[in-house]
């Protein structure tokens, strides 16, 4: 990445100053989140589809679902596909082309927590089984980056999918008459993964970065919480961790999901 | 934890499947290694440091590590379309942040070392078989390492803690079903590479993780014997 377009060193160092003595430049503190608010139903021929916003970072999350052949190993179970892009428009730092690999990992991370949450009931969504099953798609773009995009995917990812509703199919033709959504929707279960990552900077652990903080965070752990368990865990860059300050990341993510699990309900009702 | 959880192939629960380990098995690179756990066999080889191509990606204040993690179209039972997938693509990446904390690039500017790791034949943990024979084909290759990288999934099936899983472990459905934690670290204990996919509390992790510290600590001594072997092997000529 171009070094014009990061976090210039002055900044940078003042900024780790501040987390030395538990400050940051928005007066949050270290383990505190950024507003977070999402607006629902923002494209009209979708599915399910949200705007989530953690302070000035923008994500939109649009749900399709289609109905195609079960995977060979899942014959009784729909199918998931999560993909996530980061939009040149969102940002100076995209590129146009083929995904990058922080766009495939945000995708995959996201796709883990919400498949291994166990979220969607997948068995409710096999029609024949072996023959046709429902294929739900979960696209996520950024739209305006200002750090944090990875845990902003997740909570755009189950805010869609709770209000998404099934489309209508039609059984002689096989196909999904789009445009015409059912009263039903999407078979959930109980679970509500929510992801936080945990931001090593200098000596100092932070949740939700800005941009300019994640500029300068040297390894990260995303955790996917689903009220209480972990579901995933991802940890990325290559600074090594401490035995005891990995544990202490487990806590500190459990915690900063409790609270906002909390913001987001409030969001959706 | 129950003690009288019963594993498929009978290992106690901290117990590793049987290893090997060698290096120099590709004679032209600058350092290679094979690791086999079980059923899985991971090949290594290290070449570099040279001059990085293409040249704009080129550091002028440190070398580079790149890695390419691929699985071989027949390594496993339904056969892998050949060429990069994503899940290759992240693997690759996680390897290198695996890796890289132990290597010292500064003193090869514009340089990269290139690893190049492929499953022979798979029966899960291939990203930790591939990291240890990594790890092995960088000390083979004499590249300047501060220490080892030691790689292990740690696996809970139902509410036991298992090391070294299996496939037919990793398809574990019964009770709370599998979790699968692979973890790589430093002969000194830190924690390089971590990752987990299933259900488990922030207090069994915590377990799950001193687990991973006592196999990568055993997994330490075989790469290290390994590595020994081929120098008295070589000396004796």
């Amino acid at each position: 990445m171009d070094k014009v377009m990061t976090t210039p060193e002055p900044t940078g160092e003042r900024i780790k100053k501040y987390l030395r003595e538990g400050k940051r430049f928005d007066g949050r503190s270290l383990l505190d989140f950024r507003k977070i608010t999402i607006e629902k139903n923002i494209s009209k021929k979708s599915e399910g589809s949200v705007k989530v916003k953690i302070g000035k970072t923008e994500m939109v999350v649009g749900v399709k679902l289609d109905v195609s052949a079960p995977y060979a190993d899942s014959p009784n179970k729909g199918n998931l596909m999560v993909t996530a892009e980061m939009l040149p428009l969102s940002s100076q730092r995209f590129e146009a082309g083929p995904p990058k690999f922080d766009a495939i990992e945000l995708g995959r991370v996201t796709d883990r927590g919400i498949r291994e949450s166990k979220f969607i009931n997948l068995e409710k969504l096999c029609i024949k089984e072996g023959e046709k099953v429902w294929t739900v798609f979960v696209d996520i773009y950024s739209i305006n980056d200002d750090g944090n995009l990875m845990d902003a995917a997740t909570i755009g990812a189950v805010a869609a999918l709770k209000i998404a509703k099934m489309p209508k199919y039609d059984e002689e033709s096989g196909k999904v008459v789009y445009g015409e959504l059912s009263e039903n929707n999407i078979p959930l279960t109980e679970s509500f993964p929510i992801a936080v990552s945990v931001h090593k900077i200098g000596e100092s652990l932070i949740v939700d970065p800005t941009r300019q903080e994640e500029d300068l965070s040297e390894c990260r752990v995303t955790l996917t919480n689903n009220k209480g368990e972990i579901s995933s865990l991802q940890k990325s860059e290559s600074k090594e961790l401490d035995v005891e300050e990995m544990k202490n990341i487990f806590e500190i993510s459990e915690e900063a999901s409790k609270k906002i699990l909390k913001k987001i309900e409030d969001n959706l009702k | 934890m129950t003690e009288k959880f019963k594993r498929g192939d009978g290992r106690a629960i901290d117990e590793l499947r049987q290893i090997e380990a060698k290096v120099g098995v590709v004679p032209n690179a600058d350092g290679s290694a094979m690791y086999r756990s079980g059923d899985t066999i991971a090949i290594a080889a290290v070449y570099g440091p040279k001059k990085m191509h293409p040249q704009h990606q080129q550091d002028p204040s440190r070398g580079q590590l790149r890695c390419d993690y691929n699985m071989l179209s027949f390594s496993v039972s339904e056969r892998i379309k050949p060429g990069k997938n994503r899940r290759a693509m992240e693997i690759s990446e996680i390897t290198k942040w695996a890796l890289e904390p132990v290597l010292i690039l500064d003193k090869y500017p514009n340089q990269v070392i290139d690893v190049f790791i492929d499953i022979i034949q798979a029966d899960a943990g291939t990203r930790c078989a591939g990291i240890n024979a990594a790890s092995l084909a960088l000390a083979h290759a004499g590249v300047p390492m501060k220490d080892m990288v030691s790689s292990i999934a740690v696996g809970k099936l139902d509410k036991t803690l298992v090391v070294d899983l299996t496939k037919e472990e990793e398809d574990f459905e019964e009770g709370e079903g599998p979790t699968d934690i692979p973890i790589s670290m430093t002969h000194s204990g830190k924690i390089t590479h971590m990752q987990l996919d299933g259900k488990i509390s922030a207090e069994q992790l915590k377990d799950a993780v001193d687990l991973a510290k006592g196999a990568c600590a055993k997994i330490y001594e075989i790469q290290k014997k390994a590595l020994k072997d081929a120098v008295d092997f070589e000396g004796g000529k």
